[in-house]
């Protein structure tokens, strides 16, 4: 997977003609979104988008059965994250929480 | 922890049974050799994924009984009565024989000699296998250097229904035997064996403020087993003066275990 | 197709059941419980049931009067998208038919599609074709006796022809929809409609 130029990393303040040098394709966004979608999402941090708590998602409540994954708050109950995995697919619905923060690697 | 970009995804490998061993009536151990096993931390788990000849497929979790220092990978299934998968492993399953597996998964609840300690372990049933993982993560790295040892002291609280449904039972009285820095205490919950005086009951606060550190030591605490017994164990211990964000806890749910 | 595990078969079925699922399922006998979230517990005299017309009208009923409408018994098999199916299990609710037919009395009309709305927050959809003609009812009895909290109770959708997900515990609204909308597991991969016996079970399935 190819990594996100080093462009890509900067906040976008350009002005005048040197626009288009900021303006990347889609392929640069690819690094940024394998980093969202990790093996482990067990040790980031969600911000419960109901009552605004911030916690570890290992430590939410999870209510999983052959259906889908339901991962509630601890504090005020509400959804937080919903996983299905079909034979082809996995779904995620992660509008229940505000932010996803997750550590990156220190290499 | 993000994996630099070029780190593989969890795919699914075909491991190789070498042996599976009896660990108590109704518990094994699966050990594996798994080619290109890219390493875990104790704690974390695998899906094994079974496959029939109609097609028919069946995943189930398990928790990695093995350090990370050992050469091969073991797994400890309990077999549960009307189970679909884990009479397979216990009974059907034999060496030659190959296991689909993919891992390693979960980096919430994990211990590795680098969190330090004190460690403070409480364990319902099956839930003893990541916790026995820390045990023997932590044996590996101390060895018999009693000053490493007490520089990360670790206390287990163990609930069985009795005796002879202690896993591990031999290894981690041996384990304690040797080393003055991890105290064991079992508490058997539906019979015990004559003399015994040990507990007799079901984990409770009283018994956690007996047998835990008291939380100005900050211990890391870690309790897995049937939801019931985390929940409340979990609970206690807050109550106790613990912080939760110390406490990392896995509930095996209803049953205790993957059917 | 991956590795076949040698001596893996799975549940097995004696010929008899065989013929009575739908393609995939296996029999149980228990009555497994499938949760998504905290069991709700709302008092009966709390308890009132809503019909919600498109066009605004509704029509509420509270506990007392909801089991004094005419109440039907009904002998189901029913199937879990989980691939459990379990025979012969017997309800006792009032047909969505008379609810529908109560509400119109009160100005309430129908429409194409109708989301159930549940203590807790889940919701499923379906066309109203799937819940009129004495295939649905909210049931308050199973077994017997009044339907316990973790089966869906004190009152829960029935519609046996669908997969099970579609029979929404803790159920509290109908709400009927000139437009068709996802719910909560349709909107995340399930299928839309979820014939059991066309095995549709996911988003795709044909």
């Amino acid at each position: 997977m190819k990594r996100a130029s080093k462009v890509a990393d900067e906040p976008s303040v350009a002005r005048g003609r040197f626009a288009d040098a900021l303006r990347v394709d889609g392929n640069a966004a690819a690094g940024i979104l394998s980093e969202l979608f990790v093996p482990d999402l067990t040790s980031a941090r969600a911000k419960c988008g109901g009552c605004g708590m911030t916690r570890t998602i290992g430590a939410l409540i999870v209510y999983a059965h052959g259906m889908g994954t339901v991962v509630r708050c601890p504090g005020c109950d509400r959804v937080v994250l919903r996983v299905v995995r079909t034979p082809t697919h996995v779904w995620l619905d992660a509008t229940g929480a505000t932010s996803i923060v997750i550590a990156r690697d220190s290499n | 922890m993000i994996p630099d970009g070029s780190a593989p995804r969890i795919t699914w490998r075909l491991g190789t049974v070498i042996d599976v061993a009896a660990e108590t009536r109704r518990a094994r151990t699966l050990i594996l050799d798994v080619p290109g096993w890219p390493g875990h931390r104790a704690g974390q788990h695998v899906d094994v994924r079974l496959t029939a000849e109609d097609g028919y497929q069946a995943e189930r979790s398990y928790s990695i009984a093995s350090a990370p220092e050992e050469s091969r990978l073991s797994l400890t299934v309990e077999q549960l009565k009307d189970g679909e998968v884990s009479p397979y492993l216990s009974e059907e399953l034999r060496s030659g024989d190959k296991l689909e597996l993919r891992g390693p998964i979960g980096g919430y609840f994990v211990w590795d000699v680098s969190l330090g300690g004190p460690l403070f372990l409480v364990a319902g049933g099956s839930g003893i296998v990541p916790l026995m993982a820390m045990l023997r993560h932590r044996n590996a790295v101390v060895g018999t250097d009693d000053a490493k040892r007490h520089r990360l002291p670790a206390r287990l609280l163990y609930s069985s229904r009795g005796w002879d449904e202690v896993i591990y039972r031999d290894e981690l009285s041996r384990l304690a035997e040797m080393d003055t820095a991890l105290e064991i205490r079992h508490t058997l919950t539906r019979e015990q064996p004559r003399g015994w005086s040990g507990f007799k009951r079901r984990i409770d606060r009283a018994m956690l403020e007996e047998v835990a550190w008291p939380p100005s030591e900050k211990p890391q605490v870690f309790v897995c087993g049937p939801t019931p017994l985390v929940e409340s164990a979990a609970q206690a211990l807050v109550e106790l003066g613990h912080q939760p964000a110390l406490i990392k806890t896995e509930r095996f749910g209803p049953t205790g275990g993957s059917v | 197709m991956p590795p076949v595990s040698r001596g893996f078969r799975g549940r097995r079925q004696p010929d008899a059941t065989a013929a009575r699922l739908p393609p995939g399922q296996y029999e149980t006998r228990d009555f497994p419980v499938l949760s998504a979230g905290p069991t709700p517990r709302a008092p009966l005299s709390a308890w009132n049931f809503t019909l919600q017309g498109a066009g605004g009208r509704t029509a509420i009923w509270t506990w007392d009067e909801f089991i004094a409408l005419p109440r039907q018994m009904t002998t189901t098999d029913i199937h879990c998208v989980t691939k459990w199916s379990k025979f012969g299990t017997v309800w006792e609710g009032i047909s969505v038919d008379t609810i529908l037919a109560e509400g119109a009395a009160k100005g309430v009309e129908p429409s194409p599609y109708v989301l159930a709305r549940c203590d807790g927050g889940y919701t499923t959809n379906l066309p109203l074709a799937e819940v009129t003609g004495g295939k649905a009812w909210i049931a308050f009895m199973y077994d017997g006796a009044p339907l316990p909290a973790e089966h869906g109770g004190p009152a829960r959708l029935l519609v046996p022809h669908l997969y099970f997900w579609k029979s929404a515990k803790w159920v509290r609204e109908l709400r009927l929809m000139e437009n068709d909308a996802p719910g909560f597991w349709e909107a995340l991969g399930y299928h839309n409609y979820g014939d059991p016996w066309r095995e549709q079970r996911y988003a795709g399935d044909e």
